[in-house]
């Protein structure tokens, strides 16, 4: 099998798919010349990550990184959702091919970029390291933006 | 309908077929003697050999001394274009083929721009045909061979080989066809076809993986690839791999007495065709409706992602393949699709079905109940499906 089955468990019955209309915070990555688009949705009450939404086009890994990724940051604080690392989404997934390291990337930056809009739309002042605006393609430009990228990740 | 496993991935592999697997075992058991050996062990080894040869010449209307057994489609592939581009380097060093060859042709061709070699890769229509007038356009003086597939393994459109052949017979320029997908799937004969080089392997018409060939016409010579005990006329050494030649012939010669019952399986193909693109909106066909190998299906859904659909058919029981990026190695989707000028984004969204005789109606059912409901469930999941529909 290509995948572990912690991936396939969250392809196959991804968590918290959808949109959130008054959401607090968007973010969008990817592109789909490359294949791969994450848009993630949170809904924020006194710094908590109450409820998180997305949405993914993208192969089966794009899609269970997504909802792995929903699941590590929900009831959560900010400050602990910008805490976390692609790393982290491929451990809890029992690991990627490396072809699809680039998957958990996008994760990871989806939950920054949502963040980083809810910082915008709130008029608070704070910096988001790492995140992406969006207008970038996530396949490309993942080595530059020093993320895990080794081969830890490879499929156990 | 109850789970089933329907496989529709034959353009990648197919099922060894029980003839072919009976067919094969004496060679293993009692007849493994080594054909070059002069004792009896061996000659009766020889004689198996010589009467698989003749067999699978006769169902390519090739003759015997033609015929060069190799280890499978890719390494025919790699002989025919690098031993025909180093055979007639006095010549010239320029190769004409395709932008939509198989990689065992393309990656051969990049090799040798690499060593010295000038390659002109041609367009394709929006079908994935190549021209005869572009071939013969480009066509120059130093040009020593015109590489085309017969048929392609992506989109199954099939290649007008007989004028490309004749255009290269004018102008006294090599013609190699890689026939690898269209061997068993469409009549062939090399002669009224007029080619000088002609690839096949076996484990795309139901024999096991691990043995191909490659059709040289009598009077053309082309540089060796493997060197070694002079099997093969000399030509292709390795002690010769007797079980799967035997099973490539016995498969040749099913394929071949089946070949007039080809168009029932076009008919499975034009229904899956049909009703899929009936059913399910944003969803095109690639590669031509005419012209187009029996059992080739390939369609792109807009929105959703190849890989994921692939693998909700796996889970269904359905084995299918997809020229998205995302089931390569590299980023890149599908050379092919991206040649017909698919825009990435339906590149990524393609699906590609391949059945044959062994496919059933019931088959076909169970793949038109199955896909559309995945297709919807994929793009109820995608942000960009709202946005633009």
């Amino acid at each position: 099998m290509l995948y572990s089955e912690k991936v396939m468990d969250h392809f196959t019955h991804p968590r918290n798919v959808g949109e959130i209309p008054d959401a607090d915070g968007v973010g969008e990555v990817g592109n789909a010349v490359c294949g791969d688009i994450m848009k993630m949705y949170i809904k924020v009450r006194d710094g908590i990550i109450v409820d998180v939404k997305f949405k993914t086009f993208g192969c089966g890994s794009a899609i269970a990184t997504s909802s792995m990724a929903t699941e590590m940051i929900k009831g959560h604080s900010i400050d602990e959702a910008l805490t976390l690392t692609n790393k982290a989404v491929v451990e809890a997934l029992d690991g990627l091919p490396p072809a699809k390291i680039h998957c958990s990337v996008l994760a990871e930056e989806a939950v920054k970029a949502a963040i980083a809009d809810y910082y915008k739309r709130n008029g608070i002042d704070k910096e988001v390291p790492g995140a992406c605006d969006g207008c970038c393609s996530s396949c490309c430009h993942a080595e530059e933006h020093g993320h895990f990228h080794s081969r830890d990740g490879e499929e156990k | 309908m109850e789970k089933r496993f329907v496989y529709a991935d034959n353009a990648a592999t197919t099922a060894p077929s029980e003839e072919v697997i009976k067919a094969m075992m004496p060679c293993l058991t009692t007849d493994w003697g080594n054909p070059s050996s002069l004792h009896d062990k061996g000659q009766h080894a020889r004689e198996i050999l010589d009467d698989a040869r003749a067999r699978v010449a006769a169902c390519l209307g090739a003759l015997p001394s033609e015929i060069y057994f190799t280890s499978c489609g890719t390494e025919s592939d790699n002989w025919a274009i690098r031993g025909a581009a180093y055979a007639n380097i006095k010549k010239g060093k320029h190769i004409i083929t395709s932008k939509v060859e198989h990689h065992a042709a393309l990656y051969t061709c990049e090799e040798l721009e690499k060593e010295g070699f000038e390659v002109t890769y041609l367009d394709v229509d929006s079908e994935g045909r190549v021209s005869p007038a572009d071939v013969e356009k480009a066509i120059r003086p130093d040009t020593t061979l015109v590489a085309i597939m017969y048929a392609n393994n992506e989109i199954g459109t099939i290649m007008p080989i007989p004028e490309i052949a004749k255009i290269c017979h004018e102008k006294g320029v090599l013609c190699f066809t890689d026939a690898v997908q269209a061997v068993g799937n469409v009549p062939i004969n090399v002669h009224e076809l007029g080619v000088d080089m002609l690839s096949a392997s076996g484990h795309k018409l139901h024999a096991p993986k691990g043995i191909g060939l490659l059709y040289i016409r009598r009077g053309v010579r082309i540089r060796n690839l493997i060197e070694g005990g002079g099997q093969e006329s000399g030509k292709r050494s390795g002690t010769e791999n007797v079980p799967y030649i035997v099973g490539f012939a016995k498969a040749l010669e099913i394929a071949t007495s089946k070949i007039d019952k080809l168009d029932l399986v076009a008919k499975k193909r034009d229904r899956l065709i049909d009703e899929i693109l009936a059913k399910i909106p944003y969803s095109r066909l690639n590669g031509p409706r005419e012209g187009r190998l029996p059992g080739n299906v390939n369609v792109s859904f807009e929105f959703i992602e190849g890989e994921s659909l692939m693998l909700l058919l796996n889970e269904e029981g359905i084995c299918a393949s997809t020229g998205s990026a995302c089931s390569s190695r590299s980023l890149e989707p599908s050379h092919v699709l991206l040649a017909i000028g698919l825009p990435h984004e339906q590149a990524h969204g393609s699906l590609r079905l391949s059945i044959t005789h062994e496919t059933t109606d019931e088959d076909i059912d169970y793949i038109l109940e199955k896909l559309p409901p995945i297709v919807q469930r994929l793009r109820d999941m995608s942000p960009i499906y709202n946005v633009k529909v």
